[in-house]
């Protein structure tokens, strides 16, 4: 008997869910005021709704279907999985969008499929989704949708005029760990396909001899890496990505813990996700981002290349390089105040624009939102010096977690 | 003392005009009295029911101006419920005659409460933007543009402030989002903006249930972590969230959901992984 809408929504969000990307932002600016339809982005994205693991629902995160002809081992939707399979039909996921849309459940859509058949016909149906939406109900919400690394040129093309966002997933960090827990999938080929949507992104952002530009891919591409499957450690991954923000202009790299699947393959044994990692993770790639960091100063700081999952990777920097320290707040350029742990850029600016009308204090820091039990090691200012932080040895007690105490029944 | 009586709806004009004669005239912050008339009505104490006649203009006085950048966050400011807001715009308004730069001075204890009233409204406004839930009328089916409503309960006085994104966005239906803080519509033409305190209503949408069954489905169970869950969707919110309901039985399924997973034996796989692999393996 065939399945009904819901019970085909509940398999293929279950199969959607180990994909972590979920963000409607960094698109462009548009609205459905003046031209009509339904619809809007706005440059910050929304997050409708929180599930209880803490990750946000910005978007309808559905397959089209998960049948899939590859078998990669960490995969819920891989071939060898006795997983229950269906599918949408094109309509089906159009009118799902469009009517969780007007509930003002979700920013949009983020579709992504097993592979059936061939790449190309994947393709073609993630395709036909975001045009149906675009042009038959003028649909101006936030589109993500996968792209197939084998898929036809013209096909990644078109997807690129209606979609927000694609994205190709990396899954490992390296290639023999793709080689190995996803035998069908070819790094070099899903890095060519990242290469070549990169030089149309930037050939649309080209100006044309009159002026416009051609919308296409406004949020740019995202990838995926699952973290804790092949023994990748901590600094090969982040140079992956360091690698992957420089040669491909990713918008972003997500970290995704491997965690337990239903029907889990005998390859690949299921252990609890490694979830302060991921965080750790997170936090080096914003500083790499943001902050002005090499991935080699974040990764240095231990001899197995792995982060500390005790302490933040900013502090762990900091406790590093201690001659570096104390910053002086009236005095330090910009690019030192980012690297004081407890000050974010926002804070910086403040001090920045604060200190151009009178030397600061310690407790105007405090008036501006800043932790002074964390930053107050490694700062001087009027008010406040510092011990000599190269004399202090316990000053990673400080800040690492007390160990747990014992209870006495 | 000055006693001006505002309605405090959000509005900045009211406050903006009154602050305006007060400057001309010359009265310093600490010679006025900031009150909601609303409050003032209901004080039986001989709570003043009118706003104190204004001064005539200073003839020697200059004409007052301001900053773009003042008028912005004085915007979000007026919308926050605190009652001293009204107070702390005309201190910073007064300060600022005398010192341009006053509001890039971070540190200054009224500039820092004035950046943590717009904090505390913009998130508002950026949570009203993401939970509204709209539910469909009955009657909308056969009708030229289809109709919903939504309840809401807003922390501040936003409700103006947030009526152009919902018409930017839900442009081609017709809308009413009411709350206890007033009421905001669209119809197509025109957006209406009611401070009347409204009710809930009560209403049933059939499509809560697939989104329901989207998101515990969307949820993975063995990455639990409540508290990043609840510190961006406080349970302030849960009770108008139609999926809020499920979230206790699904923590509390968590774990025995994990376990099954580790302990359920690997399967042999399904008869087509076989034929794809064969034919992978005839293919090279």
């Amino acid at each position: 008997m065939k399945k009904t809408l819901k019970e085909r929504l509940a398999i293929l969000s279950d199969a959607a869910k180990y994909d972590a990307s979920c963000a409607s932002s960094g698109t462009e600016r548009r609205d459905s005021g003046r031209s009509g339809g339904l619809g809007s982005t706005e440059g910050s994205g929304i997050c409708h709704a929180y599930a209880p693991d803490g990750r946000c629902i910005s978007l309808l995160k559905i397959l089209l279907t998960n049948f899939c002809i590859y078998d990669c081992a960490y995969c819920i939707n891989r071939s060898s999985s006795n997983v229950e399979r269906a599918r949408f039909s094109v309509e089906e996921v159009v009118w799902l969008t469009l009517e969780f849309y007007r509930r003002n459940y979700i920013e949009g859509l983020f579709l992504s499929s097993g592979i059936i058949r061939s790449s190309d016909h994947t393709m073609e149906e993630l395709v036909r989704v975001a045009r149906t939406l675009r042009t038959e109900h003028g649909f101006r919400g936030y589109i993500h949708l996968k792209t197939i690394p084998d898929a036809a040129p013209a096909l990644i093309e078109e997807a690129g005029l209606y979609a927000d966002r694609l994205s190709i997933n990396i899954e490992l960090p390296t290639d023999a760990g793709i080689g190995h827990f996803a035998p069908q999938k070819h790094p070099a080929r899903i890095r060519s396909a990242m290469g070549d949507l990169r030089l149309k992104i930037d050939a649309a952002a080209e100006p044309s001899f009159r002026g416009r530009r051609k919308r296409f891919v406004p949020g740019g591409q995202s990838t995926q890496m699952i973290v804790g499957v092949d023994g990748a450690n901590d600094a090969t991954i982040l140079a992956s990505s360091a690698n992957l923000y420089g040669r491909y202009r990713l918008r972003r790299v997500y970290y995704s813990a491997f965690s337990p699947i239903p029907d889990a393959s005998k390859a690949l044994p299921l252990i609890k996700p490694p979830l302060v990692r991921e965080h750790r993770l997170y936090q080096a790639d914003w500083l790499y981002r943001f902050y002005g960091f090499d991935v080699e100063e974040i990764t240095r700081t231990r001899p197995d290349g792995n982060l500390d999952l005790e302490i933040d990777p900013k502090l762990a920097w900091a406790l590093a390089n201690r001659e570096r320290f104390p910053v002086d707040i009236n005095k330090a350029e910009r690019e030192m105040l980012l690297r004081v742990p407890g000050l974010g850029p926002r804070s910086v600016n403040a001090i920045l624009s604060a200190r151009a009308h009178k030397a600061l204090r310690l407790e105007d820091l405090g008036r501006l939102g800043v932790s002074l039990r964390k930053v107050r090691p490694f700062i001087a200012m009027l008010g406040w010096t510092p011990l000599r932080l190269v004399d202090r040895s316990d000053l990673r007690d400080l800040f690492a977690p007390k160990p747990e105490q014992l209870n006495l029944f | 003392m000055l006693t001006i009586l505002l309605d405090g709806h959000g509005e900045l004009a009211e406050w903006r005009d009154a602050a305006r004669a007060l400057l001309l005239a010359g009265i310093p912050p600490e010679r006025v009295e900031w009150r909601r008339r609303d409050m003032a009505a209901g004080d039986l104490f001989g709570g003043q029911t009118d706003s104190s006649p204004l001064p005539p203009p200073n003839p020697q006085a200059p004409t007052p101006t301001v900053a773009r950048t003042f008028l912005d966050l004085a915007d979000a400011v007026i919308c926050h419920s605190d009652p001293a807001r009204f107070a702390l715009l005309y201190r910073l308004l007064w300060r600022l005659q005398a010192k341009r730069s006053l509001l890039e001075m971070k540190t200054d204890a009224d500039v820092a409460q004035a950046d943590r009233l717009e904090k505390s409204v913009r998130r508002d406004a950026h949570k009203m933007k993401a939970f509204v839930r709209f539910k469909e009328l009955p009657d909308s089916a056969g009708q030229p543009r289809r109709r919903f409503l939504a309840w809401f309960e807003p922390d501040h006085f936003i409700v103006g402030r947030t009526a152009g994104f919902f018409q930017r966005r839900f442009t081609d239906m017709d809308w009413v989002i009411a709350t206890p803080k007033g009421t905001s519509s669209w119809d197509g033409q025109q957006v209406r903006i009611d401070p009347t305190p409204a009710e809930k209503p009560d209403l049933h949408d059939a499509a809560d249930d697939l989104w329901r069954t989207y998101f515990a489905h969307i949820f993975n169970p063995a990455r639990l972590k409540v508290q990043a869950m609840q510190s961006e969707m406080p349970k302030k919110y849960w009770k108008n969230l139609p999926e809020a309901i499920l979230i206790p039985d699904l923590i509390a399924g968590a774990e025995a959901r994990v376990r099954a997973m580790a302990e359920r034996a690997a399967s042999d796989p399904p008869t087509f992984h076989h034929r794809l692999r064969a034919r992978e393996k005839k293919d090279g």
